[in-house]
């Protein structure tokens, strides 16, 4: 997929197709449905129930379940073709961009339902933000228009130029660029390209941001920029992220989801599953001894 | 999918090679330990010297397994089962070089016992000797087959170690209030059964180690953990 075809598939409305198709006409968007409390008495931001995701009849997700407490970091791993990407992008719909591709199941965030059949999945995507593996800041814009971009887009009002500052310095990026925010986009550098698109998708505030293999373009250096970032984020943002990299994984999340085959097998505090996996299939990943 | 081996055969290779050093280690530390109580019953000087010497080599071996481990951790960054395993390693070790300084201290008092004429209840060591290196090899064999249950059998028998010691002790003690010309040769026994008690203690810390490597779950100290921290 290019950098422009996903950027333009987070920015542009969605083809009217429903795909998920367990929120039948009954249930009008946004019902609250009173979720239980997550332990330790804190809501969860995030309530995936019995989600299922397909393409065409390759059944690519499986009843998977799993909460994500406010202002944390969870981290989706697995071998390639595991669903980790699929279970990202159903969480912004974009799976149903996919020819063929359904996803059915109950997505709630703040005990909201995501999934209702009037909910626009594109003042979704305003709520649950998305960064890609490549850097795909809009070729032709600068990057202050790269920053703006989803407010125009979503047609935000506002002091665009005092957003820009903040969500650039909140991308920590702005001391890098203020004295050129009109050059273009493309004169960054791949990791200041890849905070731009992260200072992009924090512009219209989202609550919820994904990230799916964030850093595995990016050199040791603009990967631990990342991942700092990620820290300094997650006092504001709750963040799911998708990573081939194990360590980064274990670096930057609270809990880590471990998918197979299509399964969660397991989620957990990332210290435990690093350390002392419930499961034999995790445990076995996590050192190692897969294929 | 059951328990495999590493997809990085290398990696496996190293991790098998860090467990048969460790086993070496382990099975030097016993047998200097049985050669050091042979050289004090048997009063055999030239053997308390061999494991004097054969220290030497134990106390290389903490080196390169602790180089070992440093460079798994640093190369593999090694997760669940395999950082247990490794930081048990780095753990285990230190006990196993102690556990080979007692079998030497054993030996010099054996060395200081074979200058003067024989104490009379040396034999008493025998039961408590016996249990000592019992305890490690059934450490080490805890170790190997990651059995629990083994483990934790040695942790239950430092009771019937202490009970030993003790009766030791008193056997000695009574000795030396009967005839004071034997304190100097009854102390020196003393102090060798002390060793072997330690050395039990040692063992005991090993198949603690190995209940954390095998289970995650970390059983020292369990009388210290019900005390609440000083504020």
């Amino acid at each position: 997929m290019s950098p422009a075809y996903e950027a333009a598939m987070n920015m542009e409305p969605a083809p009217e197709n429903r795909l998920f198709a367990d929120a039948g006409p009954d249930r009008p968007a946004g019902t609250a449905t009173g979720a239980p409390r997550a332990a330790g008495g804190v809501e969860p931001k995030l309530r995936v129930r019995d989600l299922n995701a397909w393409y065409g009849s390759n059944h690519a997700l499986r009843h998977v379940s799993l909460t994500v407490p406010p202002r944390s970091v969870m981290a989706a791993i697995g071998p390639s073709g595991c669903g980790k990407s699929t279970f990202l992008r159903c969480l912004n719909r974009m799976h149903e961009l996919v020819p063929g591709a359904r996803a059915e199941g109950t997505l709630l965030i703040d005990g909201q339902d995501l999934l209702g059949r009037d909910v626009d999945p594109v003042s979704l995507r305003r709520r649950v933000g998305m960064v890609f593996q490549r850097p795909n800041p809009f070729p032709t814009m600068s990057i202050r228009d790269n920053v703006a971009a989803g407010l125009k887009l979503n047609r935000i009002g506002g002091n665009h130029d005092e957003i820009v500052e903040r969500t650039l310095k909140q991308a920590a990026l702005w001391d890098e660029v203020k004295d050129r925010l009109g050059a273009s986009a493309l004169s960054l550098s791949g990791g200041q390209q890849q905070r731009l698109c992260i200072a992009r998708a924090l512009a219209v505030e989202p609550e919820v941001l994904l990230m799916d293999e964030p850093a595995s373009a990016l050199d040791p250096i603009a990967t631990a920029k990342i991942e700092d970032l990620i820290h300094e984020l997650k006092e504001r943002y709750t963040i799911v992220i998708v990573t081939h990299n194990m360590q980064q994984a274990a670096r930057v999340s609270d809990q880590t989801a471990f998918f197979y085959m299509g399964e969660l097998v397991e989620v957990g505090p990332t210290e435990r599953i690093f350390t002392n996996p419930g499961e034999q299939r995790t445990e076995d990943y996590v050192t190692g001894k897969f294929g | 999918m059951g328990p495999q081996i590493h997809t990085d055969k290398v990696y496996e290779a190293e991790l098998a090679r860090l467990r048969e050093r460790l086993l070496e280690m382990g099975g030097k530390v016993e047998a200097g330990m049985v050669a050091a109580v042979r050289a004090l019953t048997e009063r055999d000087s030239a053997l308390a010297e061999r494991v004097k010497e054969q220290d030497r080599e134990v106390n290389r071996m903490e080196v390169e397994i602790d180089e070992m481990c440093r460079r798994l951790l640093a190369l593999r960054q090694p997760a669940a089962s395999d950082l247990r395993f490794i930081t048990t390693a780095l753990k285990i070790v230190v006990d196993l070089e102690r556990m080979g300084d007692l079998a030497v201290n054993v030996a010099e008092r054996a060395l200081q016992l074979n200058q003067s004429p024989p104490v009379k209840p040396i034999h008493d060591l025998g039961p408590l000797a016996e249990l000592s290196y019992g305890q490690l090899e059934k450490a080490l064999d805890a170790f190997v087959e990651r059995d629990v249950h083994k483990a934790e059998e040695v942790i239950q028998g430092d009771d019937v170690l202490d009970a030993l010691y003790l009766k030791v002790f008193n056997e000695l003690l009574t000795y030396m209030m009967e005839d004071s010309r034997v304190v100097r040769r009854a102390t020196n026994v003393m102090f060798a059964a002390k060793q072997l008690e330690r050395f039990g203690d040692h063992a005991i810390n090993v198949a603690e180690m190995v209940v954390y490597m095998v289970r995650g779950t970390d059983v020292r100290h369990p009388h210290s953990r019900e005390v609440p921290p000083i504020t």
